[in-house]
């Protein structure tokens, strides 16, 4: 077999068959060219698309939720409906300890203040923070370090800002690390700077400093602002912000069925519902892809069972003068094969100057719709390892078909 | 070399079915040259394509130089045919997108012959029928003279055992008919066996033995003087 196809005759013949009918034979070529275009052209804007969303969610642990406290809607052991619920330091240790696939509870605060350093100065959200912060709400730190354990126990007087703070209150091409900036007229030290990500929860120009320090600062005592609670990847993040509440409510008097006391933001489930509409469109384009693509295939096969039929003399002929019916047969497939292929390389191709038409159009700059939009090269070796699949059985319908007629008979065809 | 003995064979039309030929009894000897004659219906077609293992007895045996040829699968039938006989056809059927030589080298490919040699060979057999000028052309470029030797040579190409030809100058005017004639007499005379279907009876008076059929039995089978096809051209 392997010998056959390196075989030149086989090949002469295959140009010969094709050269002899070129339209119809390259007509026969666009619908598979078409499907496989559309399959490389919609998957690889779907991946761009993904990966653009992923940059924007990239810098965020997406299997989180955030809960604050509110006031109850519900009177509970004593305390009248209104109450205002306050969490506390404590609050979130025992969420982390005793609610299922928790990875970790970090709580905040915030607090907008003053902040000058020399004749600048402006108005900017004060984040209390930990370390931990880093690890579910990624910075890109372009200077210096986050916050570390060291500032945390000492209550240092250290400041972390965004590039946006270091617009407003420093020149252009001042150093920013080691620089002192005043909240609340104290002096902190910046010890990093960061670039804000893409997606912002909350205000863009932020400063963080370590949660003790803001805690001592704002006389804050144990109360938190809010908690981010972070889950296992394998946990349904859903359930965690159920158990979490309940606990919450538990532990603060709170009547189990008070839907108001909290406020909470569940980011799982929002990331949950973009990947959902992505995983979507990503079987859409299959569907649409290799739809298309079978339709393609089955043109070829009707076009080589019209050529057969036209050929069946010639056929004929060449079986009184020895062509086994195998010989013949494996000669059609290899024409089905080598059109479908052809077809498809030339579709992998022009799909790929699409995607790289997509990439010039929308795929440039910071906040591009689409991101890198590509097809793997599996991907790309399965479309063909079915086109082959595909064109060998659609080959094999015509094969029969010229086989099946007795050499006398075809002969007889005028 | 070739054996025949009460051969039937009948196709079926509708419900009943139609008795072509109704216990044939023929035998050939190597370097014969036999016309096969016969009215339109005769069965000498089917007779002819019997014998070039394109068709199937229902009856009878056949042996071809001591080889009995019954319950051919398509695939042997195939290699029998490529390695035994040559055809010759009323209609050429040259394949038309392939030049003379590449028709000539057909049945070489099947053989599995190399590609050099094949068209070494192919070479050889156009020389043969005096076409190596028209090599490279392609058969509407040819004459209808001229496309039945470039089918010839492929017949030849092979070198089979025997030649079938079915109506060799049927499409053919009588000045390139004879042509045609003289040039299988030459194989003839060569010592190639010879079998042809005419229902022309000056070509049927080119060969050395006349089998008349009809209605599907040899009426007659005798030797005649063969008349040589140059005194006409």
């Amino acid at each position: 077999m392997f010998k056959f196809l390196f075989d030149r005759d086989t090949w002469q013949e295959v140009y010969d068959s094709f050269s002899k009918n070129k339209l119809r034979s390259i007509l026969t070529m666009v619908g598979v060219w078409w499907g496989i275009l559309l399959l490389i052209g919609l998957l690889g804007s779907a991946r761009g698309l993904e990966n653009s969303f992923n940059r924007l969610f990239g810098s965020f642990a997406t299997n989180s939720v955030f809960v604050w406290g509110e006031n109850t809607s519900k009177p509970f052991k004593g305390f009248q409906e209104g109450k205002q619920v306050k969490l506390t330091l404590s609050d979130a240790k025992k969420v982390e300890e005793n609610v299922e696939g928790i990875e970790f509870v970090v709580p905040r605060s915030v607090n907008q203040a003053q902040v000058v350093r020399k004749f600048l100065s402006g108005n900017f959200g004060i984040y209390g923070d930990y370390p931990l912060l880093d690890q579910v709400q990624k910075k890109k730190l372009v200077h210096g370090r986050f916050i570390n354990q060291n500032d945390i126990d000492d209550n240092k007087k250290v400041a972390v800002i965004s590039d946006e703070i270091y617009k407003q209150l420093f020149e252009k091409g001042e150093k920013p690390i080691g620089e002192y900036i005043q909240i609340n007229s104290i002096s902190f030290k910046v010890i990093g700077m960061f670039e804000n990500g893409n997606v912002n929860m909350g205000p863009s120009a932020d400063i963080h400093i370590p949660f003790t320090t803001f805690q001592q600062i704002y006389n804050r005592g144990d109360q938190i602002g809010w908690m981010m609670i972070t889950g296992k990847p394998e946990y349904d993040i859903k359930q965690i912000e159920n158990d979490a509440k309940l606990l919450l409510k538990n532990l603060n008097s709170i009547h189990p069925k008070d839907k108001r006391a909290f406020g909470s933001f569940n980011l799982g489930k929002e990331f949950a519902k973009v990947t959902g509409f992505l995983i979507g469109m990503q079987f859409l384009t299959w569907f649409v892809g290799i739809a298309t693509l079978i339709a393609g295939v089955f043109a070829i096969g009707n076009i080589l069972l019209i050529t057969v039929k036209e050929r069946t003399k010639e056929i004929g002929v060449r079986r009184a003068l020895g062509a086994t019916p195998f010989e013949i047969k494996r000669q059609i497939v290899v024409e089905a094969v080598f059109l479908t292929l052809v077809a498809g390389l030339f579709g992998i191709i022009s799909g790929g100057w699409i995607l790289i038409g997509l990439d010039a159009a929308f795929g440039q700059g910071d906040d591009a719709a689409i991101v890198n939009a590509s097809v793997s090269i599996a991907v790309v070796f399965i479309a063909l390892v079915i086109l082959v699949i595909l064109g060998t059985l659609i080959g094999l319908i015509p094969a029969f078909k010229a086989t099946s007629i007795k050499p006398i008979e075809a002969l007889r065809e005028e | 070399m070739l054996n025949i003995s009460q051969l039937h064979k009948s196709y079926p039309i509708g419900d009943s079915s139609l008795h072509v030929l109704k216990g044939i009894d023929l035998s050939v000897q190597e370097g014969e040259m036999v016309a096969i004659m016969g009215s339109s219906g005769s069965g000498k077609s089917t007779l002819l394509n019997i014998i070039g293992m394109l068709d199937e007895a229902d009856e009878g045996d056949y042996i071809l130089d001591g080889l009995p040829i019954k319950d051919l699968t398509e695939k042997k039938a195939a290699v029998y045919r490529n390695k035994f006989l040559g055809f010759i056809f009323q209609s050429f059927n040259l394949i038309n997108y392939k030049n003379a030589l590449e028709n000539v080298a057909l049945p070489l490919y099947y053989q599995g012959m190399k590609r050099k040699q094949r068209q070494e060979l192919a070479m050889f057999h156009l020389e043969k029928v005096g076409l190596a000028d028209w090599a490279q052309h392609l058969p509407k470029e040819l004459s209808g003279g001229q496309n039945q030797r470039v089918a010839i040579a492929r017949a030849l190409a092979a070198n089979p055992k025997l030649l079938l030809a079915d109506e060799p100058t049927g499409a053919l005017d009588t000045k390139t008919s004879y042509e045609i004639m003289e040039f299988i007499q030459q194989l003839n005379d060569e010592g190639k066996t010879i079998l042809m279907v005419t229902h022309e009876e000056d070509i049927a008076n080119m060969c050395k033995r006349i089998v008349r059929l009809r209605d599907g039995v040899i009426m007659e089978d005798k030797k005649v003087e063969q008349v040589r096809a140059e005194q006409y051209v």
